[in-house]
């Protein structure tokens, strides 16, 4: 079933009466040539390209849930390649090129929104950090553009250009990040690969990886023994548990962020407006509500719920960065699990283990990558090769020490970003 | 989320410092595996964990904080320096 503006009209005159699933809801087959642990925005994004670049069709996507019921559905929607070291760089350049042609590929409407994020600055460093960071985003092929207080001014008025303490002295405009329909994004990746033969089961818990003489042979379920050439991980927050059923620890730590969002306003915010103060990264929905966060909670969790204190600090700053939003009743909060590498950055590589391969360590910078992600892992999964947007996320870094991407330039350790 | 010092009673979370798991610290001459497994690699498990609060704002102990990382329920805390955690002495 494509979709159209044509077919939208046709079902709307004849009582939308031909809509079908989306996808089909298949039993599990007793073998397949690859496995993927995690029905999320990497696995489904995995499987199709997988399936559409490499032709590889078998493939069963195992989620212990439902799609697109973890973090790609508990995020802050925003898509940005505003990142500077080598290695981020090419890779989120390369995942914005797949969103910007995302919906044409997928034929399907995420909403992709190229609405330009702009960042904050509040002091010389910031803006020597800014200026930096923009010339390494033009250098990798980006956008990226430095405005002085009256450049921000222009675009944002209703900031707070009186606070003495964080004064707004500018910021670096990317015109082309933006936001995203983020459970669009998983259902269009879900669709797109069911559409090629993928099986996606749902409420389907792996409790289980088989390995024999150093070499997978499929993975124990809640709906029984499932044999496969490759298992590939893409399970997020719980990388580490299911990691673990291999035998493997991983250098990550789940630490839970909260996301917020207010009651539905008219329009106000028309980028989407991240502050070097305070962490708060700001935006508006299509639907009017205000979506916004800031940092981690700092401890580890898998509750998918945060403690008050963050809550008190994402709405100080609000407020005194957008005091203007101060009339505006907050709707609902949430937490996502972050899967915390010690450098801030992820991990697409082999495991060790021959036909086991991993795909974690997210952090917080899991929605953004999603395309890029399941292109390059695609590519290391049906090549055994990484895929060149993606060389340097290898897991040997931490224990090397050679090729950390420390973005935050904080230190690669634990509870640092 | 509300810490119980064992110094200085319980105490709101915003008076801590979290470094993250408790573990037993390698000899300085210990061999790379050693570190990377101390420095990098977790056990991050979904249940009970020890980890390392600093009371900042209060006594300045290290505390030894068992939770539960599900329920956010804190389970015992104990002196760090008395388990010989982290190089806490």
């Amino acid at each position: 079933m494509r979709f159209s503006g044509w077919r939208v009209l046709k079902e709307g005159l004849t009582g939308n009466k031909g809509w079908a699933p989306h996808w089909r809801n298949p039993e599990p087959k007793p073998e397949y040539d690859v496995v993927i642990i995690g029905g999320g925005g990497h696995g489904l994004a995995t499987a199709y390209y997988l399936a559409k670049n490499y032709g590889i069709t078998n493939i069963a996507v195992l989620e212990k849930g439902y799609l697109g019921g973890g973090n790609v559905g508990r995020n802050t929607t925003i898509v940005r390649a505003n990142y500077y070291l080598p290695g981020n760089s090419e890779f989120y350049s390369h995942s914005l090129k797949l969103w910007e042609g995302l919906e044409q590929d997928l034929n399907y409407n995420a909403m992709m929104s190229q609405r330009g994020v702009m960042m904050i600055y509040h002091n010389d460093g910031q803006r020597d950090a800014m200026v930096r960071r923009g010339n390494a985003i033009i250098n990798q092929g980006d956008d990226a553009e430095l405005l002085d207080v009256e450049g921000v001014r222009k675009r944002a008025p209703f900031l707070n250009f009186d606070n003495n303490r964080f004064p707004i002295m500018g910021g670096l405009l990317h015109r082309r990040g933006g936001t995203a329909r983020h459970d669009a994004v998983a259902w269009g990746f879900a669709r797109g690969a069911d559409m090629r033969g993928v099986d996606l089961i749902q409420n389907c818990e792996v409790t289980g990886i088989d390995i024999d003489n150093g070499k997978v042979r499929g993975v124990q379920t809640t709906r029984g023994v499932i044999r496969a050439k490759k298992v590939a991980l893409a399970a997020a927050g719980r990388s580490g548990q299911v990691a673990a059923l291999a035998g493997l620890r991983l250098p990550i730590e789940s630490h839970v962020l909260q996301a917020f969002v207010s009651e539905g306003l008219k329009p106000v915010l028309n980028h989407v407006i991240a502050f070097a103060e305070s962490h708060l990264y700001i935006s508006q929905s299509d639907k009017g509500g205000l979506v916004f966060g800031s940092y981690l909670d700092f401890y580890s969790s898998y509750a998918a719920r945060g403690n008050l204190p963050m809550v008190e600090h994402t709405m100080e700053s609000c407020l005194a960065m957008v005091p203007a939003l101060g009339k505006a009743r907050l709707l609902r909060s949430w937490g996502g699990i972050m899967d915390m590498t010690p450098d801030g950055s992820p991990i697409i590589d082999q495991s060790g283990i021959e036909g086991l391969y991993l795909n974690c360590g997210w952090c917080y910078g899991g929605f953004k990558a999603i395309p890029g992600s399941g292109d390059a892992y695609a590519h290391l999964i049906a090549t055994d090769r990484p895929h060149g947007a993606a060389t340097k996320f290898k897991l040997d870094r931490f224990r090397s020490g050679h090729g950390l991407m420390d973005e935050e330039g904080t230190g690669a350790q634990h509870n640092l970003h | 989320m509300r810490i119980n010092c064992p110094n200085c009673g319980e105490r709101d979370r915003r008076e801590f410092y979290v470094k993250g798991a408790a573990l037993a610290r390698p000899a300085a001459a210990a061999a790379l595996e050693a570190w990377h497994d101390h420095v990098n690699l977790r056990d991050n498990p979904a249940g009970e964990l020890h980890e390392l609060w600093y009371h900042e704002m209060g006594c300045g102990a290290w505390i030894d904080v068992c939770r539960n990382v599900v329920s956010h329920a804190v389970l015992s805390t104990a002196l760090a320096s008395a388990a010989d955690l982290g190089g806490a002495r």
